[in-house]
């Protein structure tokens, strides 16, 4: 007789803890199938990592500024070695604290890979056994890995993706970073600031092409200024592999080619979702470009089988993930007044330096709607707190519906403001216009004032510019 | 000292008006009594005065503009010696107008987006203040959906939300049908229930002919008037129907003498001409004296029971329709009513009734007889709880002491307000109408 669970959620990652906790907290019988370790890429190998490298990068930027602080000091050197350690002992940390929030609410955690066998039932394989599971309710939330495309394969040595340039072996001296989304910005500034020859190609018109225009722009420059280089409407036609190096050929929109050679290749071009192997053909689940087709509330139209994260839609974040975690939680227990996730209100993220941070609508793609809107600048120069900390470059920037004053999207560069930007999302959330914002007392000094300056600076009323 | 110049309020129900036309411009030097604009009502076109003295600065609502919140700023007042350049920041709103504006989340809005864009715009703005039902219970909603419900004119309390413990959010605003609306607020004051939960709003009727299959007619202060009062007394106003036949062949006795005896002036046009419902208008006002329980108006909190018999008289328009009352019916003789309501008749037809001339009143008379309707119901006027309609006077064959006759008889069909007039009371009034009616000099009893 096989175990059997009301709930089996299958991956281990931010989005499948997080509904596997809530299902517990809910009652369900619950387990969590996953093949590697708990906490899945972000916490091992994406989001929490990179953090703790950004964080020696900025580090080791500041020290390079120790004058004008009036510290000196010489001879300063960093051990790329010690910085991937201490990351690596962030994760394990991390990953250890899931396992046991895990046995804190009493959900088995089944080691092994799964693939649907069934209505209701499950087959776990680890080191060639299978064993059968039953659920009322399996939870598909196998993640995504990153985007190859033909020619631009990693071969994990000189070739890298993520995962590879998480734990350098040595530290590279000329990198080609292929894509400039998030995470091929972050692992670009962070090899750029301990002194990397870093070229980033883009193939779209400019860098972080999902941020509002203005955003990306401002962001250009700050990499330019810090000797990055960066080439837009360019894609990588070849990837020739030496000794110890490779031979990049790149094509500009134009028609123009030319050719780098790097030390190492980061292959940051988007990712595709985890949809093989799983049974998903079997059991007659939709598919769409590497994507489970879910309805709102995390349906994958079989019965009892659910899907979340990265999986699904984007966006692809960890906390759009958790978030459809919970939803499909609550569905499943029955809570009442269980609302969808609207991804206008989705965050998000990028902590290269100087940070970038925005929900919603871009300005551009709120002109796109047809409404009147307003827009709201402030720049980090105005603002005491980002003086003091040394930090005085960045904007913050609102766009707002003129009519009814609905915040319709924000968007953030400079110091802190993934940190800032939860304060925009609240603000989205609970449908506050730009008249609650403006009565809003935010505390001084801090960088948040910027937000408040940013909200009256859409109707001309910002104080300190 | 610049001062703005804010919409008025030309009548305790008013919410918005058009700003007709502007009789003075930018510059003009005007004093009390100044007559400064025609302001349109939901019913009639009135003269706005100035009630104080100094110089147009600015104007801000142009000629011509409909819908304009009462308390508004409509134009700029200045001061000798100031400059017009100044006005739009220095001009002050007494705090009172604020508070005014604050009734009503519309007004708040309207009045700031026509203000002009002065450096503090959101701080300027009043808040608006929390919505609350009918029965004063706060209504929970997101401040972007009541912006939204203010601007579209949407009622809250008529909306259940879908949001956290069920809170209203900008997705049921958006969902819901501007005008399935506000019933209660403005028409009812006096009815207890608000918006109809539950009830779904009728589709628009666009959405079921071919377009240019007919004629767009946008509506005008008075229909809009006519559709919001009418559905709050037929939805809110609990009706019921009296319905009895009068023999008028006393009353035509009567009618046709005092007429033939009306004085003649030099160009032998008679000093009066008695209709039928002037007798009907008098005869009213007599019983409403006799029965002051029909004589009143609902509140939430007490039945106001009115001294005097203020009886409305229904006019058709072109337009639409008014109901000009004349006041103290009781005191006045038959041919002060037939003039009066000769007099409003013609100011209605040129829209020109004060609201003072068709607010409040204790009872309606409808007459259709004119057209050959014989009977039909009417709908409540409130804050009046009764009206009659009457139909027309006709030869028909009535059976008297065993025997057909022909006599001419007219039938009257009372709408009461149960929740103020009782059907027995409501009979017993129509009982003295009757006799009234049947004998109109049993009113001089």
């Amino acid at each position: 007789m096989a175990d059997s669970y009301d709930v089996i959620v299958v991956g281990g990652g931010p989005g499948g803890y997080v509904c596997a906790i809530r299902c517990a907290q809910l009652g369900l019988k619950t387990a969590v199938v996953e093949r590697d370790r708990m906490g899945g890429i972000c916490l091992n190998w994406g989001c929490i990592p990179t953090k703790a490298l950004l964080r020696s990068s900025e580090i080791w930027h500041l020290m390079h500024r120790l004058d004008e602080f009036g510290f000196s000091a010489d001879n300063f050197k960093f051990d790329i070695a010690k910085i991937v350690a201490r990351s690596r002992a962030v994760s394990q940390q991390l990953s250890n604290g899931v396992g046991f929030l895990m046995k804190k609410h009493k959900i088995t955690v089944i080691a092994g890979e799964a693939k649907l066998a069934g209505k209701g039932k499950l087959s776990v394989t680890k080191d060639g056994k299978a064993t059968d599971y039953t659920a009322k309710n399996i939870i598909l939330a196998t993640g995504a890995r990153a985007r190859t495309l033909p020619g631009l394969e990693p071969d994990g040595k000189l070739i890298w993706t993520y995962r590879e340039a998480m734990v350098p072996p040595s530290f590279p001296k000329s990198l080609l970073v292929v894509g400039s989304g998030a995470i091929g910005i972050e692992f670009a500034s962070f090899y750029r600031t301990l002194g990397a020859d870093v070229t980033v190609v883009e193939v779209l018109d400019r860098v972080l092409p999902v941020e509002d225009e203005e955003i990306s722009t401002f962001a250009a420059k700050a990499f330019n200024k810090q000797g990055m280089k960066l080439k837009v409407g360019t894609t990588v036609t070849e990837l020739k592999k030496g000794a110890d190096n490779v031979t990049a050929t790149l094509k500009s929109k134009d028609g123009k080619t030319e050719t780098v050679t790097v030390d190492r290749v980061i292959l940051a071009m988007g990712i595709v979702g985890n949809v093989e192997n799983i049974g998903l053909e079997a059991a007659g689940i939709k598919v769409d470009r590497t994507h489970v087709v879910t309805g709102k509330y995390g349906e994958t139209g079989v019965d009892g089988v659910w899907a979340i994260g990265d999986l699904v839609g984007g966006p692809w974040l960890a906390h759009k993930a958790m978030h459809e975690g919970v939803i499909v939680a609550e569905k499943i227990a029955g809570v009442k007044g269980v609302h969808p996730l609207n991804t206008s209100n989705v965050p998000g993220c990028t902590y290269c330096w100087p940070q970038v941070a925005s929900v919603g609508l871009t300005e551009a793609k709120a002109k796109e709607t047809g409404r009147k809107i307003k827009v709201g600048r402030f720049p980090f120069i105005g603002n005491g707190k980002a003086i003091a900390l040394g930090e005085a470059e960045g904007l913050i920037k609102t766009v707002f519906d003129a009519e009814t004053g609905e915040l319709l999207g924000a968007h953030m560069i400079g110091a802190e403001v993934t940190e800032l930007i939860q304060g925009y999302v609240i603000a989205k959330t609970g449908e506050l216009t730009d008249q609650e914002l403006a009565h809003t007392i935010f505390p001084h000094p801090t960088l948040s004032e910027m937000m408040h300056e940013a909200v009256l600076a859409a109707d001309g009323a910002a104080l300190h510019i | 000292m610049a001062t703005n110049i804010l919409m008025p309020a030309l009548s305790p129900t008013m919410e918005e008006g058009k700003l007709a036309k502007w009789l003075v411009k930018e510059g003009d030097t005007v004093k009390s009594g100044t007559i400064l604009a025609e302001i349109e009502t939901d019913k009639a076109t009135m003269e706005f005065e100035a009630v104080d003295e100094g110089k147009i600065g600015k104007i801000l609502v142009p000629e011509g503009s409909e819908g304009v919140k009462v308390n508004a700023p409509i134009a700029v007042l200045i001061g000798e010696g100031e400059s017009a350049d100044a006005v739009p920041a220095a001009a002050k709103t007494p705090s009172t107008d604020i508070a005014g504006a604050m009734k009503d989340i519309g007004a708040a809005v309207k009045a700031e987006t026509s203000a002009p864009k002065a450096a503090a715009a959101p701080a300027a703005a009043p808040a608006a203040a929390p919505a609350a039902k009918a029965d004063g219970a706060r209504i929970f909603a997101s401040p972007l959906a009541r912006r939204i419900a203010g601007q579209k004119g949407i009622d809250l309390s008529a909306l259940s939300g879908s949001g956290p413990r069920g809170r209203i959010v900008k997705s049921d605003v958006e969902n819901a049908k501007p005008g399935a609306a506000k019933p209660a607020a403005a028409a009812a004051p006096a009815a207890g229930g608000a918006g109809i939960p539950g009830v779904a709003p009728l589709p628009d009727a666009r959405l079921l002919y071919p377009a240019g299959s007919y004629e767009e007619i946008p509506h005008d202060n008075m229909r809009k008037a006519i559709a919001k009062r009418l559905t709050s007394a037929k939805t809110l106003i609990p009706h019921y129907y009296l319905t009895v036949d009068c023999n008028l062949n006393a009353l035509m006795a009567v009618r046709e003498k005092m007429n033939a005896a009306a004085p003649k002036g030099k160009d032998k046009v008679p000093a009066y001409k008695l209709s039928v419902n002037d007798f009907i208008m008098k005869a009213s006002a007599m019983a409403l004296m006799k029965h002051p329980d029909v004589n009143a108006s609902w509140t939430d909190t007490a039945i106001l029971k009115h001294k005097d018999a203020d009886v409305g008289v229904a006019v058709a328009l072109d337009f639409g329709l008014i109901t000009p009352i004349i006041f103290k019916a009781q005191t006045k003789g038959l041919v002060e009513i037939s003039n009066e309501v000769k007099t409003l008749a013609a100011l209605a037809k040129e829209k020109k009734l004060k609201p003072n001339q068709y607010e409040g009143g204790g009872f309606s008379v409808s007459n259709l007889g004119m057209y050959g309707i014989k009977n039909f119901t009417s709908i409540i006027n409130p804050p009046q709880s009764c009206i009659i309609a009457v139909g027309a006077g006709e030869e028909r064959a009535v059976v008297r002491g065993g025997k057909i006759e022909i006599s001419t008889v007219m039938t009257v069909t009372m709408s009461a307000d149960h929740r103020v007039v009782d059907g027995g009371t409501g009979a017993k009034f129509l009982a003295t109408l009757k006799q009234f009616i049947e004998e109109p000099a049993s009113m001089l009893l």
